[in-house]
């Protein structure tokens, strides 16, 4: 081998290393949401149901990982097995994913620019996020061990066969349909199974009075809500710098780049829109939903972070602050009690940013989103819906009344999150 | 001798504290307590939807004072309370039968 090839094929090793490592680093950052969805739901509901929601979270990021290497994967990306779907359940005794990874060869043909590993790690972290939605919008009511069944469903099953029609080379990216990073198949797929579930579950107890009457019932810990909101932001630069799946020349660089400064302009967009529209609508800035806004503009922009100039960025993001306010107060409206505003953040807002798309993209088209939006919440909603159905029908998905009212903590944990303070009053 | 009781804001409290002091006033007792009055609570919003805060957050002192002392305590309380607006409390004054000081034995008007 004469020099030069030596030299251009240390290159191409690096550049696989560096593609490598910055799909497993914006990996870690999309887990480290976990811990931001996790903050911020124990944040926005009572004290009494904190310890729950807390198990509820690490319990179904666990679930997701687990469930999505035994079979999601696999049936998002039939490819990635030689035999499809299940063939990874055949394979587990011979090192689960671990005996496809690339050889050297295989890189130096060109066949390969990252770790398959890495691309598994991304995607499971993705799974978690959607299954993540979930918990905050069905708080303070549900059993705790019907959720990890749906999560078992969610995680393994319906989730990977959406992801499939679009990032698994299926029928919606063969279309046209595009979702960069997921307000779709991530976002709009958790809040369409968060609905299906809160409709079957009903309002907490005392949320809604006669007469269309509407009760605040005030989140415990605001400062953890912020810190939750924070941690997502963060790990969003992940969530979306991550979906360039490539950064070794500097074409993917500077795109990645871009990716990271749209991501933080539409987070700041929504959070101003949602602040403003909130102070003038309620008469006082309310954090909450500052917070919401900042999420909603982070969902907008995640549908396509490529294409806008930061100033659009912003643009896109602040609409999804509006609208995200306006689509809390609705909800309540309708009486589908969301106890922080996840269906509004990445339902309504999830939406809003796949028909953005057209604006700054000039390969969205119209039809094609309108037909992603309506197929993937279709799929969900209903599979979702049969799901939670099943389980109300066998083991229930609500607590009593009386567990209710004593608080989640101690009817399904056994413990309270902060047993050193007394109670506060209802 | 007296017991005066105050009900007020709490952001006069260190105010009043320094007022009762000024006149010689040696000890006094605050609790954080709630209530309501004329002022009744309020109604916020959380999320676009209200809720009534029906009983609001007050400071109540509590002071013992010799009978010559009383009239002067309750004006420099009232005087240094008063905000004008709604909310600003009340003061109650009642007869003291007996003060006794615990660690040296002394009673009435010495022990205050």
């Amino acid at each position: 081998m004469d020099e030069v090839t030596q030299v251009s094929a240390q290159v191409t090793e690096l550049a696989y290393a560096l593609d490598t490592f910055y799909f497993l680093v914006m990996g870690a950052l999309v887990m480290w949401m976990a811990a931001g969805f996790t903050m911020l739901e124990a944040g926005l509901v009572r004290a009494k149901n904190t310890a729950e929601i807390l198990t509820k979270n690490v319990g179904l990021y666990s679930i997701a990982c687990i469930m999505y290497m035994l079979c999601g994967y696999s049936i998002m990306y039939p490819g990635a097995y030689e035999g499809g779907v299940f063939q990874s359940l055949a394979t587990l005794g011979s090192g689960l994913l671990g005996s496809a990874d690339n050889s050297a060869d295989t890189v130096m043909a060109g066949d390969a620019y990252y770790s398959n590993l890495s691309d598994f790690f991304f995607q499971v972290v993705f799974v978690a996020t959607a299954m993540s939605i979930v918990s905050g919008a069905v708080a303070e009511r549900m059993k705790l061990w019907a959720f990890f069944l749906f999560a078992v469903v969610l995680t393994g099953f319906i989730y990977p066969v959406q992801g499939f029609w679009k990032w698994g080379s299926g029928w919606l990216n063969a279309g046209g349909f595009l979702d960069f990073a997921g307000s779709g198949v991530v976002h709009m797929c958790g809040a369409a199974a968060a609905l299906a579930g809160v409709l079957l579950l009903g309002a907490r107890k005392g949320k809604y009075g006669p007469g269309g009457q509407v009760n605040a019932i005030p989140g415990c810990n605001l400062p953890l809500a912020t810190l939750g909101t924070l941690i997502l932001w963060l790990g969003w630069f992940g969530f979306n710098g991550g979906s360039e799946l490539k950064v070794s020349d500097v074409g993917e660089a500077n795109a990645v780049a871009l990716v990271f400064v749209n991501t933080n302009m539409a987070a700041a967009g929504g959070l101003v829109f949602a602040l403003l529209l909130s102070r003038f609508w309620f008469g006082k800035a309310d954090l909450t939903m500052a917070l919401n806004g900042a999420l909603a503009g982070l969902v907008a922009i995640t549908a396509e972070p490529l294409t806008p100039a930061p100033i659009a960025a912003t643009l896109i993001g602040a609409v999804g602050g509006l609208l995200v306010v306006g689509s809390i107060v609705t909800l309540d409206k309708l009486r589908i009690d969301d106890p922080v505003g996840a269906i509004s953040v990445h339902g309504v807002v999830g939406i809003w940013g796949l028909l953005a798309v057209c604006f700054t993209n000039p390969d969205a088209t119209l039809k094609w989103q309108l037909i992603g939006i309506v197929s993937i919440f279709a799929w969900v909603f209903i599979t979702s819906f049969v799901v939670w159905f099943i389980l109300k029908m066998t083991m229930g998905i609500r607590v009593s009344e009386e567990d209710e009212y004593e608080g989640v903590d101690l009817a399904e944990c056994g413990l309270e999150a902060y047993p050193e303070f007394s109670a506060a009053a209802e | 001798m007296k017991m005066i009781t105050a009900i007020i804001k709490p952001f006069k409290l260190d105010d009043v504290r320094q007022a009762v002091a000024d006149i010689g006033i040696q000890g006094i007792t605050v609790t954080e307590v709630k209530g309501f009055g004329r002022q009744r609570g309020h109604t916020e919003l959380y999320r676009g939807a209200e809720y009534v805060v029906d009983f609001l957050p007050k400071a109540k002192i509590e002071l013992a004072v010799a009978d010559d002392l009383a009239d002067q305590v309750v004006e420099a309380i009232a005087n240094t309370a008063r905000t004008g607006k709604i909310g600003d409390g009340k003061i109650f004054v009642s007869e003291l039968s007996e003060a006794i000081r615990i660690r040296t034995g002394e009673t009435g008007a010495e022990a205050v």
